[in-house]
Parts: structure tokens; C-alpha cells; sequence
């Protein structure tokens, strides 16, 4: 082997490595959003009884009509009309609607933070 | 869905319901060696070798399988049945804890009863019994049949107009237990729940207490906006809340709304969602309930209302 190959391989190699690591998923990068189940969602908004004043896609019964239809959330400009629509903050907006737009009629909602971010994912999954 | 609703059926949790469970499972274990029986002897007479054919086809057969056996079989489960659940029809004491519970289209009046057989508090959709001890209900009727149904505590029976009828329950351990309407009466006959809640009896004593006590006090919040409202929309015509002008009987009594645990009579968790869900538009959750939507409502009112009936505890 050659003294001017030397390099040329040690490049070559580090070339190889950067690019294959570079399809591994980061390990640090999963999200708690990421994690959200549309199914624990479903279970939860049947267990608090959401559908009690909405009429949810995927929820036969009851249908409310008290508050909105909530379909097509995913192509949805604002939450309420006023605020982003991203997993967090719908994921905020169903546990404690009151804390983030005071004028709502929605009241808050007896779930865990967990169970907030599984509804988010289930509402959003229904309005794909 | 609900803890309790629809309550599991094969699940006994007390002295009257184990014998209908256990009778149940006997009966169906029956059932089940009868079908294998009638399937083999089919299977021989189609397909079993000549002598086979000639057994199953013969008179003789008919004597011992088709009369005999059954007259046998049924007998012997007749006297069983009548054995194990014979508990279910004992004398009535007449110590016991009385309360009445009159079924009504499509919900249950609630009364528990002191030694004369006087209400002395009302309820609706929910029955709280100390564990134990045996609770004679009164079952009556206002309007059609029903049939009171409380799966994990006792067998079914119905509630007929003009009628009286006695049933005992009784608990073993403190929990929660849905019941159903178990007769159909029309319109949104399903969605007709019920829920007994059985505690430990210093629990319970301090709870009927309290309860019977707040028959005869003020109302709380009665200078809330919700109060007025709750007079002024026209609640109070159908509605009880003791202590208050609110004295309608057309529906469910609410003076203990705020620490019921469901909300459109067994059938919903009660939180503040579901509750304003239900006052805002019931129909829309029980379709054909007698009880009108609230569309003309605004916001503000209908918190203030769902807040006052938060308040009746
Ligand atoms: C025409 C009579 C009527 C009027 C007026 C009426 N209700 Fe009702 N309400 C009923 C009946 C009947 C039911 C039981 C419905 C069922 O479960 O089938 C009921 C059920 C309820 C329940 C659920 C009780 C439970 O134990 O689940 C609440 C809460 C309630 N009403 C609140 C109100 C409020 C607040 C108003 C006024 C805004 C109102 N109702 C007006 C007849 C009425
Ligand atoms: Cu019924």
C-alpha cells in the first residue's frame, strides 16, 4: 500500500460514516407531541365526554351541538379563531381553554397532560 | 365510556346477584352439552356406519333422548335454580333501609325513606347504599313499565304503574355500579342509566346526615346570577332544589347535581363540559328526553347556570 493512499481512504471513510449516520433517526430528537396516540385520544375524549357538546368525527355517540364540529382541525387557520394551530397549543386549548382565551364558552377539561396531547393528535388525525 | 355504563353483566358483587350469575353459566354450560349431543347424533345418522344409523333412527331412541332425558334434565334444573336463588324471594324483613325509586320516561326519582315510609331526601339517577347490608327498594312507575336493572347487585324487576314492588340489593364492597333500564319504554329507552353508589356504612350514615339536613337549609349561591336564572329561563318548573321557590317535578330533582357522578341520568360523566353540554342542547345527547334545548341562551348564562348547579352538593 502506498504512503498517498493513506488519506485518500481516511476520507473516504469519513465520508461513509457522516452520510450513513446521517440516516439514523436522533435519538434525542422525540418529542412529547411525537409520542401522542390518536387511539389513547379517542379513549380519553370518551371517558371525559367531549363529544358531549361536539359532534366528532369517528365518535358515534352523543353528537352535542352545544360547541362546534370538530372536523378538519388539521386545516384549520386558528384554535378559536385566535390562536395557532399547532399540537401543543390545541394540546394547552383542550385542558384548560379558559387559560388561554378567557372569553370562551369551553370549560376545562378533567384531563392529564398526557391525555391532552393524545386528544390534539386524535383531532388532528380525524382531519387529515 | 363510563366506569360503570353499560355495566358488565357476568360480574356479581353482592348476595342476590352470584345466584343469577351462577344459575346463568349453569344454564348456559347446559345448553352447550345439549348442542354437542343433537350435533354428534347428526353427524352419525348422516355420515356413522349402518349399525350407527340404525341406533339413532330407531323408536327407541326417541323414548330415552327425546322425552326421557329432557324430562330428567329440566327437572333436576327446575329444582336448582329454584334452590339457588331462593334467597332472592325471602321474606322481607321490614328493618331494613327503605328507599323508593320510581321510574320515570327516561330517568329515576330518587326518595330515601324514614321508619314510616316518609321521604325525607330526594334524589334522581343515583342511589347511595352503605356496603353489607340489604336495601329494600320501592319500585313504582310514573308513567310506563320499566325494569329496574343494577347487574352486579341484583336481577331485573319491573316497575309497574299503579304497583309496588319490593327488591332487595345489597353490596359487599364500596364501589360504583351502573344499572340500566331493562324494559323497553319508548324513544330514548337506551340511554336510561342509573348508578348505585355503595359506601362504607360510617360514610354513608354521615353522608344521609348531611344530606336530609340540606333538605331543610337554603340553597347555596342563591344570590348568584346562575340562581336567577335559574328561575327567570324557566328551570325551576321542572326541576327541585330544595330550599329554593325551584320545586318542578316534571324532572329529576337537582339539589345534589354538583356532586352527582353523571350527568342525563347515568349515561354521562358529570364535569363541568358535560354538563353544560347537556343544559345547552340534551336533545342532541338523548334524542326525544323531556327536557328542551337551550339554544337562546348566551354564553355568560349558560355558565352562570351550569355554575349554580355546580354549587347544589
Ligand atoms: C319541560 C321541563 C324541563 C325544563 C324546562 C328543564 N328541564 Fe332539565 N330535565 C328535564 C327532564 C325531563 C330531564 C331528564 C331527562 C332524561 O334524562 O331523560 C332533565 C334533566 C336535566 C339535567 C340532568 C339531571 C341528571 O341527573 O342527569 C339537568 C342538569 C337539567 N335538566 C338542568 C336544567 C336546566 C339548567 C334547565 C333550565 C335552563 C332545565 N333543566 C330546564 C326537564 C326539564
Ligand atoms: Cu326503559
Amino acid at each position: 500500500m502506498g504512503d498517498g493512499l493513506q488519506p485518500a481512504l481516511c476520507i473516504l471513510l469519513l465520508a461513509v460514516v457522516t452520510l450513513t449516520s446521517a440516516c439514523a433517526p436522533p435519538p434525542e430528537a422525540v418529542t412529547e407531541t411525537a409520542l401522542a396516540s390518536a387511539e389513547r385520544g379517542k379513549a380519553a375524549i370518551e371517558r371525559v365526554g367531549c363529544a358531549s357538546c361536539h359532534t366528532i368525527t369517528g365518535i358515534s355517540w352523543p353528537q352535542g351541538k352545544t360547541g362546534p364540529a370538530l372536523d378538519g382541525l388539521e386545516r384549520r387557520g386558528l384554535i378559536a379563531g385566535e390562536l395557532p394551530n399547532r399540537p401543543e397549543v390545541l394540546a394547552a386549548f383542550v385542558q384548560d381553554a379558559p387559560a388561554l382565551v378567557p372569553d370562551t364558552a369551553m370549560p376545562a377539561m378533567p384531563l392529564t397532560d398526557r391525555e391532552a396531547l393524545d386528544v390534539a393528535a386524535y383531532l388532528y388525525e380525524i382531519g387529515r | 365510556m363510563l366506569e360503570a355504563w353499560p355495566p358488565p353483566i357476568f360480574d356479581p358483587a353482592g348476595p342476590y346477584a352470584w345466584p343469577i350469575t351462577t344459575l346463568s353459566w349453569v344454564l348456559l354450560a347446559m345448553a352447550a352439552a345439549v348442542l354437542v349431543l343433537v350435533v354428534v347424533a347428526l353427524w352419525l345418522a348422516l355420515f356413522g356406519s349402518q349399525r350407527a344409523q340404525a341406533k339413532v333412527g330407531g323408536t327407541k331412541i326417541i323414548w330415552m333422548a327425546g322425552i326421557a332425558l329432557p324430562v330428567v334434565v329440566l327437572t333436576a334444573l327446575l329444582l336448582y335454580g329454584l334452590w339457588l336463588t331462593s334467597s332472592l324471594s325471602d321474606e322481607i324483613e321490614g328493618d331494613e333501609m327503605r328507599v323508593r325509586v320510581t321510574g320515570e320516561m327516561w330517568w329515576w326519582r330518587v326518595a330515601y325513606l324514614d321508619d314510616e315510609g316518609q321521604p325525607v331526601s330526594h334524589d334522581a339517577n343515583e342511589l347511595h347504599i352503605p356496603v353489607g347490608q340489604p336495601v329494600v327498594l320501592e319500585l313504582e312507575s310514573g308513567d310506563v313499565i320499566h325494569s329496574f336493572w343494577v347487574p352486579r347487585l341484583s336481577g331485573k324487576l319491573d316497575m309497574i304503574p299503579g304497583r309496588r314492588n319490593l327488591m332487595r340489593i345489597q353490596a359487599d364492597e364500596p364501589g360504583v355500579y351502573g344499572g340500566q333500564c331493562a324494559e323497553y319504554c319508548g324513544g330514548p329507552h337506551a340511554l336510561m342509566g342509573f348508578v348505585v353508589v355503595a359506601h362504607e356504612p360510617p360514610a354513608f350514615a354521615r353522608l344521609m346526615i348531611e344530606r336530609t339536613a340540606r333538605e331543610q337549609a337554603p340553597a347555596p349561591g342563591a344570590a348568584s346570577q346562575g340562581a336567577e336564572l335559574f328561575q327567570t329561563t324557566g328551570c325551576a318548573a321542572c326541576h327541585r332544589i330544595a330550599g329554593t321557590d325551584a320545586n318542578g317535578l316534571a324532572g329529576p330533582d337537582l339539589t345534589f347535581m354538583g356532586a352527582r357522578r353523571t350527568v342525563g341520568a347515568g349515561i354521562l360523566p358529570n364535569n363541568t363540559g358535560t354538563l353544560m353540554g347537556w343544559i345547552g342542547n340534551s336533545q342532541a345527547i338523548k334524542p326525544n328526553n323531556r327536557m328542551p334545548p337551550y339554544p337562546v341562551l348566551s354564553r355568560e348564562e349558560l355558565q352562570a347556570i351550569t355554575a349554580y348547579l355546580e354549587m347544589q352538593r
